[in-house]
């Protein structure tokens, strides 16, 4: 780890301007924000993130979550994943979003990360964690390890020749099933981002992950109202049982009347270089019988575009038969 | 079964003695040793795994602030070389001494050393040596062809036949055996990953050496460091307190140790070394990767005539480590025609190291398979299988069993599991929208003694004390000394205390082979009764006791009271009033006993056996596959403590639902680095895949180890789980894995549908 200055913003103009000095928002970045730190500060130790000053934003009045007057909900951006897991509102009217969040990291960990830190947690990729191997992400140009070497976790869906990171957050995954949007204070004043277009894919620039510029802070989250008599279910498959990242995961919010679903929102997780929403899923979906069949077609879209490498193959199967559980779960008599 | 004495607390739960401190924070770890201006040392790691060090630049790190040296092989100083001597001693599986050569053979082979004011400032220093390579491609093949190695190598402990056991002509016998099994099983490289990182912390105060150090065997590690430094024995401490799990990653001493301890020398001031969790994987050993054939023949009615174990296991470049997968082959079944047989691949790798069961973990993972699919093969149960291959003797050896009662194990396993109701089709077994799978194997592990000594003290409060140089790694062994102390004298727990873990204290036993609690037993015995003896020599000579005009040989001693035999022990007199009456502050005995550990013509194979039965489900839906279940049943003879005996079993099967469906040490293929070097990134089990376990043992004494006829519980438990939860898996899926672990790749393949 390298020597690094910390400091404490009274309000959010402060932070945006102590960040805006830095040359980039992304990796390498020499002015990060902290929260939790549950991802920032176990990549400083490895050398692999070495900001020289780090802008403390755990103080600023972003730890609320609100209702909002449509319906919908506010999620403060330094709201801790516990609180927000659960929260008696996200519980009733977001059963997916909890469910993500709980599966992953450990209790301990849920306490410290927070919402926007979720949303930037970096990839696990082995090679780009160690700072002696080849990465694009983090070392643009130095190569990909990943592609000839152990990929058995990586993703499938969204990679380019010069990396094959997989995003690992769960909740990202229930977020872009739940159309969430990201509210950002920059030097350019206030924006909304859909979070479909907050994550971007690696292509040839694998070292930027988020549209974010430098100084832009992320305030909230909200959640659009729950569509009307939906069920919503994270389903997320594993080796083991607890604390690791997604082989595949599937993050489903199904609104169905009478066999027939009129309304599906579909994102995969474990997959994917970003939060993998699939509306390819989604429109073999609309309006059709809730039956395995449908929901093996929608899978099936759902993976279409799959990549895979020496080791992980296995993921498209595995991935399908995810999103047709969950998708099963979610329309099965209560 | 053989309740001797109904006051004696062995037999009975007993909550371990160190618990308190151990829950209060107060038990003192290597790394909670701190010292007057201690230093604190980082190594600087190989980023490459062949080749050699091109140029290594310290001229920045030398700047920094708090930076005392960085050490490196011009300026380290003299480390000799360390060898094996009589008995436990001199042993180390990495013999190369550190900075040796400009050689690197395996990624993350220490090339530097920083020693700074901080760890911080250690640490930043080691980052800023500059080192570059030639680098040549690392060979970290996983498919292991044997090397062409002589017939006779040298292992860690000396020679070693490559046929490692042959009898009748198993080559013959097999091809003309009417049934017949021949597959290949592999097992991966695996990390020890106790949770307790290892490090050295090393004092110099110009003639002596104190170290603290993690280790399963201070007086091995104290003559380690006594020939790698030129020091008289004597001039070398060793203190192991308390240990935070090693499963023989701390058996025998790795490269921090000597440099730790030379940093200390020529700084003049305490220096502590902790690894990082990365460098756990990488520089203090692993389980070698074993690639097992397995040919049996048999009659069609499931009598073996014939077995042939030949196994190749990886190496590092230089080390000579034997992961011997043999060890249970010749002994475990009655074969009239058998060949063990093993080579060895040369990899460039770490050392690799014991790991919990050594060489019969892995080798009945493939043996015991081997049996289950020639049961399926054969349409018999694999428990009948077992039955009717029971041996009346040693084969290997030609020589009896001490006790052996694998038998009774599958019986009751058998009848407590419920296995009569077990549906051999596959597939065939549903419960609550779950395909089932049952499967089982059994499972051994060496029994032995090996040499001890121990001191027990009576003390004029009311104390006594029990000294003995060994170790405890968890396992219980502080609660074991107390236990045997409170059997011979009859005092209670709350007033014994247990010393170990130091070279200073009488010679005790390395921790390893599941061994120790065998091992103390008649040390402790003895020094106990040699103290119980001096006790009355005194009772009879002091002027004034109540004793004076008796004999020793008319004085008892029970419940911490002399008595005179005669008029029975309800009058007798606390052993603290004698000592006060007498002046004296203790009476003392010391106690030495020899061991059995290989001896040349012994008169009994000594071994544990047992088995396990495991239940898993599969939910083909969502190719998941969970262990559910687990029964396990183990003859270890006297179990002296059976809360830590318990425990100690459920520990391994956690650690075999591991082996089975999880772990794996995963070389990268390019630069040789092993790659998932974290406990995130290396998969073991945690408390949520691990299922109901029962645990019975079946209490035979066996009198050939000690008197007690307690033998050692630490390994057994990992032996063989692994096969029974593969058999369970073929029996719920329909997949037979051979290579482990499981992976959720394999079973995608499963044709067996939802329930």
């Amino acid at each position: 780890m390298k020597t690094f200055q910390i400091t404490r913003p009274k309000d959010n103009p402060q932070a945006t301007a102590a960040a805006g000095k830095s040359k980039t928002a992304q990796q390498g970045a020499d002015i990060r924000f902290i929260a939790g730190g549950t991802t920032l500060i176990d990549l400083m130790k490895l050398n692999v993130e070495q900001p020289q000053n780090l802008v403390d934003v755990n103080r600023l009045p972003l730890d609320k979550i609100e209702a909002t007057p449509d319906g919908g909900l506010t999620i403060g951006a330094t709201v801790r994943n516990s609180e927000l897991a659960w929260h008696p509102l996200v519980r009733k009217n977001y059963a997916v979003l909890s469910e993500a969040v709980l599966s992953g990291a450990t209790v301990q960990i849920r306490n410290m990360a927070t919402t926007a830190g979720n949303l930037l947690q970096r990839t696990r990729c082995m090679y780009f964690r160690d700072t002696a191997m080849p990465c694009n992400k983090r070392e643009p140009g130095s190569g990909c390890g990943a592609i000839n070497g152990v990929n058995r976790g990586l993703a499938i869906l969204g990679t380019s020749e010069h990396c094959i990171a997989t995003n690992p957050s769960d909740m990202n995954v229930a977020m872009a099933a739940l159309e969430a949007t990201v509210h950002v204070r920059g030097a350019k004043g206030e924006r909304a981002i859909p979070i479909a277009d907050f994550h971007v894919l690696p292509g040839n620039t694998p070292q930027r992950e988020t549209v974010l510029e430098p100084g832009d802070l992320i305030t909230h989250v909200t959640l659009p109202p729950p569509a009307p008599g939906n069920r919503s279910l994270y389903l997320k498959l594993r080796d083991r049982m607890s604390y690791e990242f997604a082989l595949a995961s599937a993050a489903v919010v199904i609104t169905a009347a009478n066999g027939k679903i009129t309304r599906a929102r579909i994102a995969m997780g474990g997959v994917g270089t970003k939060p993998w929403r699939s509306t390819e899923a989604e429109g073999e979906l609309a309006d059709q019988p809730a039956t395995e069949a449908t929901f093996r077609k929608a899978a099936d879209a759902a993976l279409r575009g799959a990549k895979s490498q020496s080791q992980n193959g296995f993921k498209v199967e595995l991935a399908k038969r995810c999103l047709v559980h969950a998708l099963k779960l979610a329309t099965q008599p209560a | 079964m053989a309740q001797e004495t109904t006051a004696s607390p062995i037999g009975r739960d007993t909550p371990r003695v160190d618990g308190p401190v151990k829950v209060t924070g107060t038990a003192q770890y290597t790394s909670d040793f701190h010292f007057p201006g201690m230093l604190y040392a980082v190594p600087v790691e190989a980023t490459i795994a062949n080749g050699k060090i091109r140029q290594l630049d310290t001229t920045a790190a030398e700047k920094m602030p708090g930076v005392r040296a960085i050490f490196h092989r011009a300026n380290i100083g003299k480390i000799f070389r360390s060898v094996v001597g009589q008995g436990m001693e001199g042993i180390c599986e990495e013999r190369r001494p550190p900075f040796d050569d400009d050689v690197i053979r395996y990624y993350g082979q220490y090339v530097a050393l920083a020693v700074a004011d901080t760890f911080e400032a250690a640490k930043a220093a080691a980052d800023a040596v500059r080192v570059t390579y030639d680098k040549e491609k690392p060979n970290v093949e996983t498919d292991l062809k044997a090397d062409d190695d002589p017939d006779t190598i040298a292992s860690t402990f000396g020679p070693q036949e490559r046929l490692e056991s042959h009898r009748g002509d198993a080559d013959a016998a097999f091809a003309s055996a009417p049934a017949k099994l021949d597959q290949v099983y592999v097992t991966p490289a695996e990390t020890h990953n106790p949770i307790e990182l290892q490090g050295t912390t090393a004092t110099w105060d110009g003639s002596m050496l104190t170290i603290y150090e993690e280790s399963q065997g201070v007086f091995n590690l104290r003559s380690v460091l006594a020939q790698m430094f030129g020091l008289p024995k004597e001039n070398v401490r060793v203190i192991t307190k308390f240990v935070g799990s090693g499963f023989g990653s701390k058996l025998f001493p790795w490269t921090h140790c000597p440099l730790a301890v030379a940093a200390a020398k020529q700084l003049g001031k305490p220096v502590k070394l902790v690894l990082s969790r990365k460098m756990m994987f990488q520089s203090v050993g692993h389980r070698a990767r074993t690639q097992q054939r397995v040919q049996l023949g048999a009659t069609r009615d499931g009598k073996l005539v014939s077995l042939q174990h030949d196994y190749v296991y990886h190496r590092s470049m230089l080390d000579a480590h034997h992961e011997d997968c043999g060890e249970a082959t010749a002994f475990h079944y009655s074969v009239p025609n058998l060949r063990i047989k093993f080579g060895r691949a040369k990899r460039n790798v770490g050392g690799a190291a014991d790991m919990r069961g050594p060489g019969a973990v892995p080798g009945l993972f493939a043996t015991e398979s081997a049996m289950n699919e020639l049961a399926d093969q054969l349409k018999i149960d694999p428990v009948r299988l077992r039955i009717l291959n029971e041996p009346k003797i040693d084969e290997g050896l030609g020589i009896p069993f001490s006790s052996r009662h694998f038998l009774e194990c599958l019986e009751l396993g058998a009848k407590e599991f419920g296995w009569s109701k077990r549906n051999p089709e596959v597939g065939s077994m549903k419960r609550d929208g779950l395909t089932l799978g049952w499967g089982m194997a059994g499972c051994a592990w060496i029994a032995t003694r090996i040499g001890a000594e121990a001191n027990v003290q009576f003390r004029d409060d009311g104390t006594v004390r029990i000294a003995c140089g060994t170790q405890d790694i968890g396992t219980g062994t502080y609660t074991v000394l107390a236990l045997l102390t409170a059997d011979k004298t009859g005092v209670p727990l709350d007033k014994i205390e247990v010393a170990l873990g130091d070279t200073s204290l009488p010679e005790g036993p390395l921790e390893g082979g599941s061994w120790l609690t065998g091992s103390l037993v008649p040390a402790v015995f003895a020094a106990a009764d040699n103290a119980i003896t001096s006790l009355l020599m005194i009772a009879t000579t002091t002027p004034g006791s109540p004793f004076e005009k008796r004999r020793p040989a008319d004085l008892g001693f029970e419940n911490g009271r002399v008595f005179v035999k005669a008029n029975g022990s309800a009058g007798g007199v606390p052993f603290a009033d004698l000592l006060w009456r007498a002046n004296l502050r203790l009476a003392t005995g010391s106690g030495k006993s020899e061991g059995i550990f290989g001896e040349k013509k012994p008169k009994f194979s000594t071994h544990s056996f047992g088995c396990h039965f495991a239940e898993v489900t599969w939910q083909p839906e969502i190719a998941r596959l969970r262990v559910n279940r687990v029964m396990t049943v183990i003859d270890a003879g006297r179990i002296i403590n059976p809360l830590a005996g318990r425990n100690q079993i459920e520990g391994s099967v956690v650690m075999g639902i591991g082996m089975a469906l999880l772990e794996h040490t995963t070389y990268d293929p390019q630069n040789g680095a092993p790659i998932n070097s974290n406990l995130a990134d290396y998969i073991m089990a945690v408390n949520a895949d691990v299922p109901k376990l029962d645990v019975h043992f079946v209490d035979f004494p066996d009198k050939a180890i000690n008197e007690l006829g307690a033998r050692g519980i630490g390994e057994i438990g990992l032996a063989g789980i692994a096969a029974a939860i593969t058999a369970a898996t073929y029996h719920a899926t329909g997949v037979r894995v051979r290579e482990l672990p499981i992976k959720i790749e394999d079973l995608l393949t499963s044709s067996v549908l939802a329930a």
